[in-house]
C-alpha cells in the first residue's frame, strides 16, 4: 500500500537530482509540488483510502512532502550559489595591479615641522605670536641688549635694506619684545616662529633665508630649572622618549645665563659620526634666563619677573630627523624632494 | 684661540687628563672645537733626545758629514746626514748639539716628498757608509714643513728621554664666544681652568729690572681723544740685539697659530697671547730722527681728513677722522690698534726700542679695522674690549723679557698716560636672587666658594648678600645675572635640576590669523596640491617679467631693497607671490610634467609714510600639466586649465564659508584674454585667476602648454571668513528633482542665468546644478543652451508636483523677461 509512495520518493528525487538550472527546477516543482502535482495528488488520494489504512498512508504521505520541499530548497540554494560563484569567476581581477590614482597633496617640510613644534608646545601653554620680517635694527639688536657695534653683532650677518636702521632679522628675537611690549605685565608663554635672514654664502650647509621659532616664558617663578624641564620635554617630545639632553655654558647678549642644547646624536645614537662630528652630540637650539636689559625693554621689572628664551631651526630639525644633507633642498621646491614628506 | 697644553700648565696644575679637561671647558661656554695633538705618534723608544757629540766629514761625499749621537745607549751611533745645519760644526772635534734621535723601525715623515708621507726607518748604506738611525728635521716630526735642516733643541734638553715627553704637546682649539674676550690669553685659559678643575692660577712674574735714566726723560706721551684711548704706557728698552727668539718661545708661538719673525717681535706676540694685551715696538732711534734729534712725543688722535701713512705691510692709507692714529711731532706712526707704520717699523739694525701697552676704544677699533680690511691678532682682541689695568703687567713682562732675550737695557719706570681710569665694577648679590633665577638654592659662602677663583672679590655685606667685586679682566660683568651665570658655569649646567613650569598660566588667546592660513594650506592640499616655499628674495626683473611689453616706460614699483645683496639675483623683498611660484613650476617642468602647486607667504610693500613696509600675505596657485598621469585606468583627458584652478578656488572659498564671490571676466597682464577672472567678494577684488599669458610663460621658461595661476590676497580674503556659521536641518521630506534646459545668447555668462534661476526658484529651491552647456544643432548659432538639475525641498512637507511646476514656470519667466532665455524642447 505504501509502496506507489516510496516510489514517488525516489522518483520525485531522482528528478530533482537532474534539474541543473532554475527553469528545470521550477518545473520539478510545479511536476511534485504543485497544485496539481503528483505529491500533491497523493495527499488528496488520502481521503479515497478505507479509514484503517489512511493513518500509515497520511504520516508517510506528508513525511514525503516535508522531505521533498527540504530536498527542494536545498537543490535551489545550490543551484545558486553555483550561479553567483560562476559570475565571480567571470568578475574576478588581478589584485596585484596597481590601484586607481590618488595625487594627494602635502605640506612643505618646514610648515610640516613648525605644525608638529605648535602642537608640542601648545600642549605646555605655549602660543604663537608672529612678527615682522624687514625689522628695526633696534629691535633687532638695540633693545635684545646689542647697542650699536656691540661686539656681539658679529654673531649674525646681517642683510641691511637701504634704509638706514631698516634690516632683515636675522632671528625672531624682535619678536621678543614685541610680545612682551603686548602683553605687559601679564605672564607670556610664547613661540615666535618665523623667516631670519643671514648674508651668507648658501651651501649645503647655511642659507640666507630660514625658519626659526623662539620661546619665551616671563613671569614671576621662572628658573634656569624650569628652562631645562621645557627644553628637555620639548626634545623628547620632538625626537623620541629617552633622547639625553645636555645644556652647555655658551653666550647670547639676550641671555644670561645663555645655554647652548645639545642632544644625543641621533644618527649614531652618542658613539660619534661624521654628523655629530665624532662628538656624539648634535647643538639643536640656543637658550637662556632672559637678560635682565631685555625683560626691562620689554617693560618687565627685571627684580620681579624673570623669564626664559630659547631658539631653534625646524629646518635643521628636519635635516637631523630625516637625514636631510643638503640645506639648499628646502627653497629649491623640488617635488622630488617635497613629495618624500608624508 | 689656540691654546698648547705645556704652556698651559705653566700657570696652573690641570689635574684631570685632557679629555676630560676638554670636556670640562665646552660645558662651561669655552667650546673645544678640535684637540691638536703634536708628537702623539712618535715612537717613545726609538725617536728620542740625542746629543750630536762630533760631526766628521763623509769619506766619500762633500755634501753629507757623519754625525756621532749619544742617546743614552750604550755606544755613540753614527748616521749620515746632509743637514747643512750641521756643516758648521764639521771637523771640529767634541760638540754639543740637542737633536731629535730617531733609530731603527722608527716611523716618521719622509722628508723628501711632497706632502707629509710616513716611513719607517731601515738600516742603509749612504755612499758606502752604514747608517741605521737618523737626525730628524721638524718635517721628519710632522712639526712644520721644514727640511731645509735639523731640528736643534734648547742645550738643556735631556738626552735619552723619548721626545714624545719633552716636545710632544697637545695644543686646544677654542671656538670663543664674543663675551670670553678674557680667554684670548692663555692666563685668561688657565684661569678657567683653574676656577673649573680645582687647580691654582700662577701668574707669571712681572718683576723687572730697570737701569738708567728713567723713561720719562726718554720720551713724552700725549692723549689727544681720552674718549678713544683709556690708557697709553710707553716703556723704553735700549741697546737690544735682534735676532731670533729662544727655541721655546718660536715652538709655542706655532702652537698658538703664529709665526715667528724675531726676537722683539715675537716677545710683543708672546705677551700678547700671554696676557691677552696687545703690544706695539716701535724704533727708538727712528723716532728721534723723526723728532729731530730730539725726545719723541707720542701723541694719540684721531686722523686729519685725508692723512696717509704706509703701514707695515707696504700698502700707503689714507684716513677719515674716525680712524685713531699713533703720532709723533712728525706725523702718523701707527693706526691705533691696528696696525704698526712701515717707517719706525723694528728692523735687523734696531738698537733701542720704545714698546707700547695701550688701551682703545673697542667701537673706534671694530670701525677702523672694517673700513681699512685690516684684522689682526691685536685688533681682534681690542675690538672685543680690554680694560686698560692690563697694559701695566704686560708692560712690564713684555720689557722684562726683552732684557733677557734680547740684551736690552730697561729705563727706569714707563711713561703712563692714564686719563680715564676705569672704577671698579661692584654688584651686590643676593642668594633670593641666586635662587629666583636658577632653582637652586645656595649659602653665600658657597656662592663666594664659585666666584673667587674665577678673582671676583666677595664680601658679605649682610646675612643673605654679597657685595662682588668684578675683577679687571671682566668686561662682561655689570648685572647679578652675569654673577648668576658664573655660579651656574662652575657649579656646572648639568647639575641644575629639571622642573616643568609651575608659573601661572598666562592668559589663553587665539591667534586666529594662523588659524585661518593654516587652513588655508589644509584646504589646498585637500584639493591635491603641494606647498612650496620660495625665497623673499628676489630680483625686480622677475617680478617685471608678469608684465610683458612694458618695457622701461612703466615706474617700477617701489621694493624694500637689499644694501649689501649677497647675489645679484636676490636685491630685493618680493612684491610678488606669483612670480617665484613659476619659477619653481618652471624648475619642476624639466622633471614632470604636471605640477600643481601653492604658496602662502609674505610680500613686502614699502609704505610711504612709514619706516617698516607692510608685510601683506597673499597666496599664488599654479596648475598646469595632463589632468591624469599615464595610467591602466586613466582615460585620455585635456591638460589642466582654467576651470580645475577655478574648482580649486571655489573649494578653497566653501571651506572658509566665504560667500558672494563674484568672478567676472577680466584684462590682466599676466593672463590669457578671454580665460582669466578677477575674483571679487563684494566690493573688495580678491585678485585675479586665470591662464597664463604666453609671453609670460615664454619669460618663466614654462613650456607651451596652458598654465593655470591664481595671485590673491590672503589678507582681504581671510577678512571675509566669518567668525562661524549655523548648520541647516536637514529636510525629512523628500526632494523634488527636475531638469531644465535653456536657450540663451552666447554673451550671457552662465552665472547670470544661476542667479536668476535662484532668485525666482525661491526658498524651495536648493540648488541649480548646471550640469551640461551645449552649442550645435538643433541650437541656433550665436546661442547655447544650458542645462540645470534643479533640487527642490520643503522643510515641512512633501512637495506637490503642481507647486514645483509653478515655480519652475516662474524661472522659465524670469529667464525669458531678464536674458530672453528660451526652454529648450
Ligand atoms: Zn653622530
Amino acid at each position: 500500500m505504501l509502496e506507489p509512495l516510496n516510489q514517488l520518493e525516489e522518483e520525485a528525487r531522482a528528478a530533482l537530482e537532474a534539474a541543473a538550472d532554475p527553469g528545470a527546477l521550477a518545473a520539478w516543482r510545479t511536476t511534485y509540488l504543485g497544485r496539481r502535482g503528483k505529491v500533491t495528488e497523493a495527499v488528496k488520494a488520502l481521503a479515497t483510502l478505507p479509514a484503517a489504512e489512511r493513518p500509515a498512508y497520511g504520516r508517510r504521505v506528508n513525511e514525503i512532502k516535508e522531505a521533498l520541499e527540504a530536498a527542494y530548497e536545498a537543490r535551489a540554494e545550490a543551484l545558486r550559489q553555483a550561479s553567483l560563484a560562476q559570475a565571480w569567476v567571470a568578475d574576478q581581477v588581478d589584485v596585484t595591479l596597481p590601484g586607481r590614482p590618488i595625487r594627494p597633496g602635502r605640506l612643505h617640510p618646514s610648515t610640516q615641522t613648525l605644525r608638529e613644534i605648535y602642537r608640542i608646545f601648545a600642549e605646555m601653554g605655549f602660543q604663537v605670536y608672529r612678527s615682522r620680517d624687514v625689522e628695526t635694527d633696534e629691535m633687532n639688536f638695540t633693545l635684545l641688549n646689542m647697542p650699536p657695534h656691540h661686539p656681539a653683532r658679529d654673531m649674525w650677518d646681517t642683510f641691511y635694506t637701504t634704509r638706514p636702521g631698516v634690516i632683515l632679522r636675522t632671528h625672531t628675537s624682535p619678536g621678543q619684545i614685541r610680545a612682551m611690549r603686548d602683553y605687559c605685565p601679564e605672564p607670556i608663554r610664547v613661540i615666535l616662529p618665523g623667516m631670519c635672514y643671514r648674508y651668507e654664502q648658501i651651501t649645503a650647509r647655511s642659507e640666507i633665508m630660514f625658519n626659526q621659532v623662539e620661546g619665551l616664558a616671563v613671569g614671576r617663578n621662572i628658573t634656569m630649572a624650569n628652562l631645562k624641564g621645557t627644553i628637555v620635554d620639548f626634545a623628547r617630545r620632538m625626537f623620541g622618549e629617552g633622547r639625553r639632553v645636555r645644556f652647555r655654558a655658551s653666550h647670547f647678549p639676550f641671555t644670561e645665563p645663555s645655554a647652548e642644547v645639545d642632544m644625543d646624536c641621533i644618527l649614531c645614537g652618542g658613539k660619534g659620526c661624521r654628523v655629530c662630528k665624532y662628538t656624539g652630540w648634535l647643538e639643536i637650539m640656543g637658550s637662556g634666563m632672559v637678560h635682565p636689559v631685555v625683560l626691562k625693554n620689554g617693560g618687565y621689572d627685571p627684580d620681579v619677573y624673570s623669564g626664559f628664551a630659547f631658539g631653534m631651526g625646524p629646518e635643521r630639525i628636519a635635516m637631523l630627523k630625516h637625514g636631510i644633507e643638503d640645506i639648499r633642498y628646502f627653497w629649491a621646491n623640488d617635488l622630488r624632494f617635497l613629495q618624500q614628506f608624508g | 684661540m689656540k691654546v698648547p697644553i705645556s704652556w698651559l700648565k705653566e700657570y696652573v696644575e690641570i689635574p684631570i687628563p685632557l679629555e676630560p679637561l676638554a670636556e670640562r671647558l665646552t660645558m662651561a661656554g669655552l667650546e673645544v672645537a678640535a684637540i691638536e695633538r703634536i708628537g702623539d705618534w712618535w715612537d717613545r723608544d726609538r725617536i728620542v733626545v740625542g746629543e750630536v757629540v762630533e760631526v766628521r766629514p763623509h769619506p766619500n761625499a762633500d755634501r753629507l758629514v757623519l754625525a756621532r749621537v749619544a742617546y743614552g745607549g750604550p755606544e755613540v751611533e753614527e748616521c749620515v746626514t746632509g743637514a747643512p745645519n750641521l756643516f758648521p760644526y764639521k771637523g771640529r772635534g767634541r760638540v754639543s748639539l740637542k737633536v731629535a734621535f730617531a733609530m731603527e723601525g722608527a716611523e716618521l715623515y719622509d722628508g723628501h716628498q711632497e706632502g707629509f708621507v710616513k716611513t719607517r726607518l731601515k738600516p742603509t748604506k749612504i755612499r758606502g757608509v752604514p747608517s741605521r738611525a737618523m737626525v730628524c728635521s721638524e718635517k721628519e716630526l710632522g712639526l712644520s714643513e721644514d727640511h731645509e735642516g735639523i731640528l736643534i733643541l734648547p742645550d738643556d734638553a735631556p738626552v735619552g728621554v723619548p721626545l714624545a715627553d719633552y716636545l710632544g704637546d697637545a695644543v686646544l682649539d677654542l671656538d670663543l664666544t664674543p663675551n670670553l674676550a678674557r680667554c684670548l690669553s692663555v692666563i685668561g685659559v688657565a684661569r678657567e681652568v683653574a676656577a673649573l678643575t680645582g687647580g691654582r692660577l700662577r701668574y707669571p712674574d712681572t718683576s723687572w729690572r730697570t737701569e738708567g735714566p728713567p723713561a720719562a726723560d726718554l720720551a713724552r706721551v700725549q692723549i689727544a681723544d681720552p674718549e678713544l684711548c683709556a690708557r697709553y704706557i710707553a716703556t723704553l728698552i735700549r741697546g737690544v740685539q735682534i735676532g731670533p727668539s729662544p727655541y721655546w718661545m718660536q715652538s709655542r708661538l706655532r702652537k698658538a697659530g703664529m709665526r715667528p719673525i724675531n726676537n722683539v717681535v715675537d716677545i710683543t706676540n708672546y705677551v700678547m697671547l700671554e696676557w691677552g694685551q696687545p703690544l706695539h715696538a716701535f724704533d727708538y732711534d727712528k723716532l728721534v730722527a723723526r723728532a729731530g734729534g730730539d725726545i719723541p712725543t707720542i701723541i694719540v688722535r684721531r686722523a686729519r681728513p685725508g692723512e696717509t701713512m704706509t703701514t707695515l705691510d707696504g700698502i700707503a692709507r689714507t684716513f677719515t677722522e674716525d680712524t685713531l692714529l699713533i703720532c709723533d711731532t712728525a706725523g702718523p706712526i701707527a693706526v691705533a690698534g691696528v696696525m704698526g707704520g712701515l717707517e719706525t717699523e723694528i728692523d735687523d739694525g734696531t738698537r733701542n726700542i720704545l714698546l707700547e701697552a695701550a688701551n682703545f676704544d673697542f667701537i673706534s677699533i671694530r670701525r677702523t679695522t672694517q673700513a681699512l680690511k685690516l684684522p689682526s691678532e691685536a685688533s681682534l682682541r681690542f675690538g672685543k674690549g680690554i680694560h686698560p689695568a692690563l697694559a701695566e703687567p704686560a708692560a712690564r713682562r713684555a720689557s722684562e723679557l726683552m732684557r733677557v732675550l734680547a740684551q736690552g737695557t730697561l729705563a727706569q719706570g714707563m711713561v703712563d698716560a692714564y686719563p680715564r681710569p676705569a672704577a671698579p665694577v661692584v654688584i651686590s648679590l643676593t642668594t633670593s636672587e641666586v635662587e629666583r633665577n636658577l632653582g637652586l638654592s645656595f649659602s653665600l659662602a658657597e656662592i663666594a666658594g664659585f666666584l673667587e677663583p674665577l678673582e671676583f672679590r666677595c664680601e658679605p655685606v649682610a646675612a643673605d648678600t654679597l657685595r662682588v667685586t668684578v675683577p679687571d679682566h671682566r668686561l662682561d660683568c655689570q648685572y647679578p645675572a652675569d654673577l648668576i651665570e658664573e655660579i651656574a658655569r662652575v657649579y656646572g649646567y648639568d647639575r641644575i635640576p629639571v622642573i616643568e613650569l609651575a608659573d601661572r598660566l598666562p592668559p589663553q588667546r587665539a591667534n586666529r590669523a594662523l588659524e585661518l592660513e593654516e587652513k588655508v594650506r589644509d584646504v589646498l592640499v585637500g584639493c591635491g596640491l603641494q606647498e612650496v616655499i620660495t625665497y623673499s628674495l628676489t630680483h625686480p626683473a622677475r617680478e617685471a617679467a608678469l608684465i610683458p611689453g612694458q618695457g622701461g616706460e612703466a615706474q617700477p614699483p617701489a621694493y624694500v631693497t637689499i644694501a649689501n645683496p649677497i647675489s645679484p639675483e636676490r636685491v630685493v623683498m618680493r612684491r610678488s607671490l606669483l612670480a617665484s611660484v613659476l619659477e619653481a613650476a618652471a624648475a619642476n617642468l624639466r622633471f614632470q610634467p604636471r605640477v600643481t602647486i601653492f604658496e602662502v607667504g609674505k610680500v613686502f610693500i614699502p609704505a610711504p609714510d612709514a619706516e617698516l613696509p607692510d608685510e601683506p600675505r597673499r597666496l599664488a596657485i599654479v596648475m598646469t600639466g595632463p589632468r591624469q598621469d599615464r595610467h591602466w585606468l586613466a582615460s585620455a583627458e585635456p591638460d589642466l586649465d582654467f576651470f580645475d584652478l577655478k574648482g580649486v578656488v571655489e573649494a578653497l572659498l566653501e571651506r572658509l564659508h566665504v560667500t558672494g564671490a563674484c568672478y567676472e571676466p577680466a584684462d590682466h597682464p599676466s593672463f590669457q584674454p578671454g580665460r582669466t577672472a578677477r575674483l571679487r567678494l563684494g566690493e573688495t577684488e580678491i585678485g585675479f585667476l586665470g591662464e597664463v599669458h604666453p609671453r609670460v610663460r615664454e619669460a618663466f621658461d614654462l613650456p607651451e602648454r596652458r598654465v593655470a595661476a591664481a595671485d590673491l590676497d590672503l589678507e582681504a580674503l581671510l577678512s571675509r571668513v566669518p567668525p562661524g556659521w549655523r548648520v541647516e536641518p536637514i529636510s525629512v521630506y523628500p526632494a523634488v528633482l527636475q531638469d531644465l534646459a535653456v536657450v540663451v545668447a552666447e554673451e550671457v555668462p552662465a552665472a547670470r542665468v544661476r542667479d536668476l534661476i535662484l532668485e525666482a526658484g525661491g526658498f524651495l529651491l536648493k540648488e541649480a546644478r548646471l550640469f551640461d552647456v551645449y552649442r550645435g544643432e538643433p541650437v541656433p548659432p550665436g546661442k547655447k543652451s544650458l542645462a540645470y538639475a534643479l533640487t527642490f525641498q520643503a522643510p515641512d512637507k512633501t512637495l506637490h508636483e503642481a507647486i514645483v511646476a509653478r515655480q519652475v514656470q516662474r524661472i522659465v519667466q524670469r529667464l525669458r523677461q531678464e536674458v530672453g532665455a528660451e526652454l529648450r524642447g
